[in-house]
């Protein structure tokens, strides 16, 4: 809504409002105090939904009131999302009065900060939020539009910004040439009143920063400026200020999460598994994932390029995790022999189909390029995103290896969030049904690695090489488990990632479950326990499927290879990993990963996109190219930064996904 | 009418007693006043979810704690969430166990962690028992053809 609309009688009455709180009683409170305002109130309880909601149209809120503490997502994740796309005034509520905490609001780009119980007098004001953004949009719009004038002179830019209330570049674009001279004129008279010029609002739409972050890779982060960006991605009526400010919040992105990321490399380290940049990488995916929710497709390779560093391996992910919902257990199948009994996880193989060939995937990986430059997201090393595996679940039927100590996959928490994203937009998008057991993935992969693993990968960290992530995600696991059944699964010592991984993944890839639980791990790795580390077991046979889990997770669940591509592309490790791994399941989970990395990544992006499809289901060789796929979606920073470390982890996490829909 | 006077003494009397026990604090005041006629049972309906909503965490926190590795973080993510929830219902003791319920859980010390959860869960069913008292109160004075005293 515009505040043109509003004004007039009724504000700020009638303020549209949408809430997010995953607590009954304080969502129920909320909105009743926002009606008691006047306020036109939406609720949702899960962050994701909210996104969804936003993105269905942008239009259709002036603000959004969050709170803090979720568990689907981190509200500061929601936060930047929203801001990032959509770019409407985010109020932060918790329970929580912490001055870092607020802190933390403030500098994710929260408007305001309130503490529960919220009061009525507070929720009166809120309006102002939402009139102060939008005389500065407008302002930006209109110097912006200014600028853009004289340069078009087919008034194309006016056009934008008169007509197109929705900002939305690309749908500027197309009316633009129907409506450019009426615009002239009414830009004119708009340039003169900004205040009441709808300040067309740029839309960043997945495509478009997609081109961005193809652009800031192609400068290279630090030489990025906003003329050069602009130049680069040749988008009309885009200004210079547009670019600017995308760019700065990009940055503010990036240098959150790399400080997630070395938290979570430390814990990594500490874990002595792979490196936090994983981690990153992770949230990058839960970002990534967002993107993909929109539209799974696209993740291949322009998701991946869109996404920012912020998550947008999430995106990518979302085409790997497409592919890995699709995967029908049947990757998980084969798994399912490998592993022990215990692993109950054989239901979920769900998402090891694709898995299980893993033997070509690897190859895809192999061919991601590590160019991703995430210098700040430093994922190279430690792309073994730990993310704990949540051990919560016994879902992992991981079992399987018994010996498997905690399975951490230390995929940074922050990714989790952003997993979760991702996996819920894919199961959004394009499949139902695979969002479902995309989620499935997740969650259950994590779970099985957490519980079933309870290995730490972590001092695998070490792992051998591969390990670099223990790829929990799910979806990869199973997969690579069932390799992993190959895999000395007895040996699951924490030395031995490699083994535990396989034994590890195998649980994952086992069940159905699995994917799920990767998803509640990736979701949640990031919150928590998911230590996935992704361990690309590259020589081992167990693989290491425990790919990026987190990243996995984010990209498993959604399916989205970009979230693996993501860790893939800076693990060339990954690559190894998926070749190594036997099953294909594995080397899809790599090669979600390392698709992202490069070339292979595109091969493999295809593939990826296949899976967006339909999951790959028998993609299992495109996995590789899932990987691929996601990778360059993923904007490859993040992913060869992730890859990198280790070249040897392979980051199926998204695999994982994929893979499984490889059967 | 006498029984609605009645009635309607006890009612404040015991209302009374609710919040000088500390059972109930301000923000339980601040919910009756956003009940009207679009919204009759306003207070009503959150103090159910509150209900089910703290019983849910209570056990989750109680599986969590049984844990051979207990995970603090979880168990102090539900306590954070039975705190947002209590604190905007006005449930004053609840809420008050709960701060101490997260310390515990920042020092990871498991027996502090048993301890605070057998007080809140014993809070909690004082305080769903009194307030279920007051409601049914209420409910007779209507009936009665009374209307409820406001505090």
């Amino acid at each position: 809504m515009t505040v043109e609309h509003v004004n007039g009688d009724q504000f700020p009455s009638g303020l549209r409002v949408l809430a997010v709180d995953d607590d009954p009683t304080c969502l129920l409170l909320l909105e009743t105090l926002l009606r008691r305002c006047q306020y036109h109130v939406t609720t949702t309880s899960q962050a994701i939904t909210a996104l969804k909601l936003l993105r269905e149209n942008k239009n259709k809120f002036d603000l959004v009131i969050s709170d803090v503490h979720m568990p689907d997502m981190d509200g500061f994740k929601l936060l930047e999302l929203v801001g990032l796309e959509m770019d409407l005034p985010v109020i932060m509520l918790s329970g929580n009065g912490d001055p870092k905490l607020v802190m933390k609001g403030i500098t994710h780009g929260a408007c305001d900060y309130l503490l529960k119980p919220v009061r009525i007098e507070e929720l009166k004001n809120i309006w102002q939020h939402v009139v102060r953004r939008k005389k500065i949009d407008a302002k930006d719009q209109n110097n912006s539009d200014n600028q853009d004038k004289p340069h078009n002179g087919s008034g194309q830019a006016e056009g934008m910004g008169n007509s197109d209330q929705n900002g939305k570049l690309n749908k500027k674009r197309k009316d633009q040439n129907e409506d450019e001279d009426d615009e002239d004129d009414e830009d004119d008279h708009n340039h003169e009143d900004p205040t009441t010029q709808k300040k067309p609002r740029v839309v960043w739409s997945v495509e478009l920063h997609r081109k961005f972050v193809a652009a800031v890779n192609q400068l290279g982060i630090d030489k990025a400026v906003p003329k050069k960006i602009l130049d680069l991605m040749n988008v009309e009526k885009l200004t210079r200020e547009n670019v600017a400010s995308h760019l700065q919040k990009y940055r503010l992105y990036l240098k959150r999460i790399s400080c997630v990321a070395n938290q979570q490399a430390n814990m990594v380290a500490a874990l002595g598994s792979s490196d936090p940049s994983y981690l990153r990488m992770s949230s990058v995916n839960g970002l990534g994932n967002y993107h993909t929710v929109g539209g799974p497709g696209q993740f291949q390779n322009s998701t991946f390029r869109s996404f920012p560093a912020s998550g947008m391996l999430g995106r990518l992910n979302a085409p790997a995790g497409l592919g890995m919902h699709g995967l029908p257990s049947s990757g998980m199948i084969p798994m399912r022999h490998a592993q022990n009994s215990d692993n109950t996880t054989n239901d979920q193989g769900k998402f090891h189909p694709a898995l299980l060939p893993g033997s070509h995937s690897g190859n895809i990986l192999q061919g991601m390029p590590t160019s991703l430059e995430l210098d700040q997201l430093q994922l190279n090393k430690n792309i073994t995103s730990i993310s704990e595996l949540p051990n919560t679940k016994d879902n992992t039927t991981f079992h399987v290896s018994s010996g498997f100590p905690d399975a951490r996959i230390g995929f940074g928490r922050s990714t989790n969030p952003l997993l979760d994203v991702n996996n819920n937009p894919l199961f959004l998008e394009g499949h139902p049904q695979e969002a479902h057991s995309n989620k499935m993935f997740g969650n259950q992969s994590l779970m099985s690695l957490n519980s079933g693993s309870s290995s730490r990968l972590p001092d695998h960290g070490r792992c051998n090489d591969n390990w670099s992530s223990a790829v929990q995600s799910s979806g990869i696991q199973p997969n690579s488990f069932s390799l992993g059944g190959d895999y000395k699964q007895p040996t699951l010592h924490p030395g031995h990632l490699r083994d535990n991984l396989s034994t590890m993944a195998l649980p994952i890839g086992n069940s159905p479950c699995d994917v799920s639980s990767l998803h509640p791990l990736s979701n949640r790795f990031q919150d928590p326990k998911a230590d996935l580390q992704f361990q690309a077991v590259q020589d081992a046979p167990c693989r290491s499927n425990v790919m990026f889990s987190p990243l996995n997770s984010a990209v498993s669940i959604n399916g989205d290879v970009g979230p693996l591509g993501q860790c893939l592309d800076t693990n060339k490790t990954f690559f190894h990993r998926s070749n190594e791994f036997d099953s294909l399941g594995q080397s899809n989970f790599v090669d979600h990963f390392s698709m992202k990395i490069n070339e292979v990544q595109r091969s493999s992006m295809q593939a990826s996109s296949n899976l967006k499809e339909g999951y790959l289901m028998g993609q299992q060789k495109t996995q590789g190219s899932y990987i691929s796929t996601s990778v360059d979606s993923l904007e490859d920073l993040f992913m060869s930064s992730m890859v990198k470390e280790e070249q040897d982890k392979v980051l199926v996490p998204e695999g994982n996904f994929g893979c499984s829909s490889y059967s | 009418m006498d029984v609605v006077s009645q009635l309607q003494k006890q009612f404040i009397d015991f209302s009374s007693s609710l919040y000088r026990e500390g059972y109930v604090d301000d923000q339980f005041s601040q919910l009756h006043k956003l009940q009207d006629e679009s919204s009759p049972d306003f207070v009503v309906e959150v103090a159910s979810l509150f209900f089910d909503d703290a019983e849910k965490l209570i056990n989750s926190m109680a599986r969590a704690l049984e844990q051979p590795c207990v995970d603090f973080k979880q168990v102090d993510s539900h306590v954070h969430q039975l705190k947002g929830s209590s604190s905007s219902i006005g449930a004053l003791r609840v809420k008050n166990v709960c701060i101490a319920f997260r310390s515990f859980c920042d020092a990871q010390n498991r027996e502090g962690c048993m301890r605070c959860l057998q007080q809140v869960s014993h809070e909690y069913t004082m305080l769903k028992s009194k307030l279920q008292t007051l409601f049914r109160m209420e409910q007779q004075i209507l009936a009665a053809g009374g209307s409820v005293p406001l505090e």
